[in-house]
């Protein structure tokens, strides 16, 4: 065993895509972690600090930091929530277990690619994928080059992705571009929301995309939610699935 | 449902025009990208330009003062308006001293907030938007949706009937070179006829005491050379130390805003003309109170480049005017709160904080992070609906509590089920309007790993 690594499953993951953290829990397992699951965890409080309350999300916050004290790492399977626990958990009183959670907290693929570095993957998928690089993992974290930014930026999500055998990963017309779910932002600005996931939705149409796939299960949800109303388009998949070697 | 909201629905109602409006800011943004990388340096350009701008504000009590110092020795006279009111009422008296009635002004987006053209229409003025942009949104009595592309949400076609009822170019003729060749000879006109000519302000030159001016029609130099009087009117935070930081700026600031190697004039001024006169309105009009807040005040290093707005998915999809603000898209709705936090609680709303703005800005504004704080502003000040902040406050108490929030999910996935259509999809349902909710599963991932260890 490596490292003991406490499993970060965000609540819509828990509640509505429990795959998304089997294949994540098994994922880490197949790779020599010692995986524990606290299984008195919630949220990490974005969905209130997002809406301004920080004020509110923060009495969730000490309580994230005590459940993962024991853990080398902390690995979940969404860079939205990473990234919100690294980044604004600053407005929390800084105890040992929240500098603890902050500097070790890893989204899953990131800790693949940074922490045990793997170079292969034993699994195959025999698709055409859209890679959806959500925003928080894109910008906030640089696992892949934004578009904007003119230098260099090691594509974490792109080279894991590329470890799969027999995957075809397509080129997108605008690589990465909002989805429009941004948390309640999907229902305060519904109509703009849906537009969003429509446009995103249609590029990956037009570029002959089998299934899309990302980072955030968050996104995917609110794309797969449009797919199956317009009912056109193509699947979808969490990247821990697919990674995991899970089939279609 | 928020100003914001409802205008961006209003506008996506036509989906044609809404996709015509995000492919024509898309293209500026690639255009800026393609730019970008031509300049190896880009990156080190943007880190030294707000660094440059980083001292500016630190510093801008002094440079104000030597900027002042430097422009009257020169000859230029210098006033100062601490808001829009006293800023109108400074180039009213200018307009008054010289009997003044016809006016010609070159884009500039702080008179917009100053709402001078209003002010001096009340007085009788004649005051002509000499940009093509500009005169065309001041024909159809608009405000800009822009604040480089202020016509950018009008097709061409509109443009013809706008100048068919009103320079009497042909019915029907939507060819934009037509239509600029007519839009020219109305304006040349108007270039001659003026008593004063008033322009905006790029950069102003501590060091110096000049002022630099972008244009790409050269509209603000027709205005200046022909008339006696020149009024230049800036904010407070557009000046630069030393004439040579100014290649800074200005290799970024048209790259960024169209992706343009330069703009097709930058012109310096220094000085009035012999028997000509110069003004240089200084603005603060809010700038002291962003500048003391210590998570806003970066939002003055802004070059106005427009760059967040043509990245912003949001923007592109729901007009300049859903913003309901002088400046709008990304950059406005940091800006737009400082002045009014409840007019404008909406504006830091209408993001999901993707973060692209703050990646193009020049001038490295941390704008989705300014977004979020401001976030954080309109609830402790009580400006957040009453739906939000009660929904969110019951969140988390049962987030706080493992065993309620265990219970409740279990319980929502078996309602889920268990309801019929109707009772899931109904008005009171925002994120089933158009899109279908997760299919809850037979079991929480808590729950698999609970059964898994018990087996």
């Amino acid at each position: 065993m490596k490292y003991n690594v406490g499993l970060f499953i965000p609540c819509y993951v828990d509640q509505f895509f429990p795959e998304v953290g089997i294949a994540t829990l098994r994922l880490l397992e197949k790779h020599n972690c010692n995986v524990i699951f606290p299984e008195q965890q919630t949220c990490c409080g974005q969905p209130m600090a997002n809406t301004g309350m920080e004020q509110e999300g923060k009495k969730i916050y000490q309580q994230m930091a005590e459940l993962f004290k024991n853990c080398d790492y902390i690995v979940g399977p969404s860079p939205s929530c990473v990234y919100h626990i690294r980044k604004h958990y600053d407005v929390a009183e800084q105890t040992e277990e929240i500098k603890h959670l902050r500097a070790n907290c890893y989204d899953l693929v990131e800790f693949l690619y940074d922490v045990l570095k793997i170079t292969q993957l034993d699994v195959s998928f025999p698709h055409r994928v859209g890679l959806h690089k959500g925003c928080h993992g894109l910008r906030g974290m640089q696992l892949d080059k934004p578009s904007e930014l003119q230098k260099e930026v090691a594509p974490k999500w792109t080279t894991i992705l590329h470890m799969v055998n027999d995957i075809e990963i397509a080129d997108l017309t605008r690589t990465d571009e909002c989805c429009g779910f941004g948390g309640t932002f999907a229902v305060a600005e519904e109509a703009i929301s849906v537009k969003m996931g429509k446009d995103r939705v249609q590029d990956h149409i037009n570029n002959q995309v089998e299934v899309i796939t990302s980072g955030d299960m968050s996104c995917l949800m609110h794309l797969q939610g449009i797919i199956k109303r317009q009912k056109n388009g193509p699947k979808i998949m969490h990247i821990a699935n697919i990674l995991n070697g899970d089939t279609l | 449902m928020s100003i914001h909201a409802q205008k961006a629905k209003d506008f996506i109602a036509n989906e044609e025009r809404t996709n015509w409006h995000d492919g024509a800011l898309w293209h500026v943004r690639n255009k800026r990208d393609i730019s970008a990388s031509g300049v190896p340096e880009w990156e080190a350009l943007r880190n030294t330009a707000s660094q440059i701008k980083d001292n500016v504000l630190s510093n801008l009590d002094t440079y104000l003062i030597q900027f002042e110092a430097a422009a009257k020795a020169n000859g230029v006279h210098i006033h100062w308006a601490a808001n829009g009111n006293e800023h109108n009422a400074i180039i009213g008296d200018i307009i008054d001293k010289h009997n003044a009635r016809k006016i010609v002004k070159s884009k500039s987006m702080l008179t917009e907030e100053c709402g001078l053209n209003h002010f001096l229409e009340d007085n009788g003025i004649e005051i002509i938007d000499t940009d093509l942009g500009e005169r065309i949104i001041q024909m159809r009595n608009e405000p800009p949706s822009h604040i480089v592309l202020p016509a950018i949400h009008i097709k061409k076609e509109e443009v013809g009937e706008l100048f068919h009822a009103q320079l009497g170019t042909e019915k029907g003729n939507a060819d934009p070179t037509y239509l600029t060749k007519a839009a020219r000879t109305h304006l040349q006109n108007k270039f001659f006829e003026a008593d004063i000519a008033i322009t905006g302000v790029n950069f102003a030159i501590a060091e110096t005491g000049g002022v630099v001016i972008c244009t790409n029609e050269g509209n603000a130099d027709m205005g200046c050379h022909a008339a006696p009087v020149h009024i230049h009117c800036m904010g407070m935070e557009k000046i630069l130390p030393k004439l040579e930081h100014l290649g800074v700026f200005t290799r970024l600031l048209a790259r960024s805003a169209t992706g343009q190697p330069s703009t097709i004039y930058t012109s310096h001024y220094h000085k009035p003309e012999s028997s000509k006169e110069m003004h240089i309105v200084i603005v603060d009009n809010g700038r002291s109170e962003q500048l003391a807040k210590e998570d806003f005040r970066n939002s003055l290093k802004c070059i106005r480049c427009g760059a967040c707005m043509n990245t912003c998915p949001i923007y592109r999809r729901s007009g300049g005017h859903s913003y309901h603000a002088t400046i709008p898209g990304p950059i406005g709705a940091i800006l737009q709160p400082n002045r009014d936090l409840k007019a404008y609680s909406d504006l830091p709303f209408a993001s999901t904080l993707c973060g692209s703005c703050s990646d193009v800005c020049p001038v490295k504004i941390n704008i989705h992070e300014q977004l979020y704080k401001w976030r954080q502003e309109i609830y402790k000040n009580n400006e957040l609906p009453k739906s939000k902040v009660t929904s969110l406050k019951i969140a988390t108490k049962v987030f706080k509590s493992p065993s309620t929030y265990d219970f409740l999910g279990k319980f929502a996935r078996a309602s889920m089920k268990a309801l019929p259509r109707f009772m899931m999809y109904n008005k009171f349902n925002d994120w089933g309007k158009h899109r279908e909710l997760p299919q809850p599963p037979k079991q929480s991932f808590k729950e698999w790993y609970k059964n898994k260890n018990n087996e």
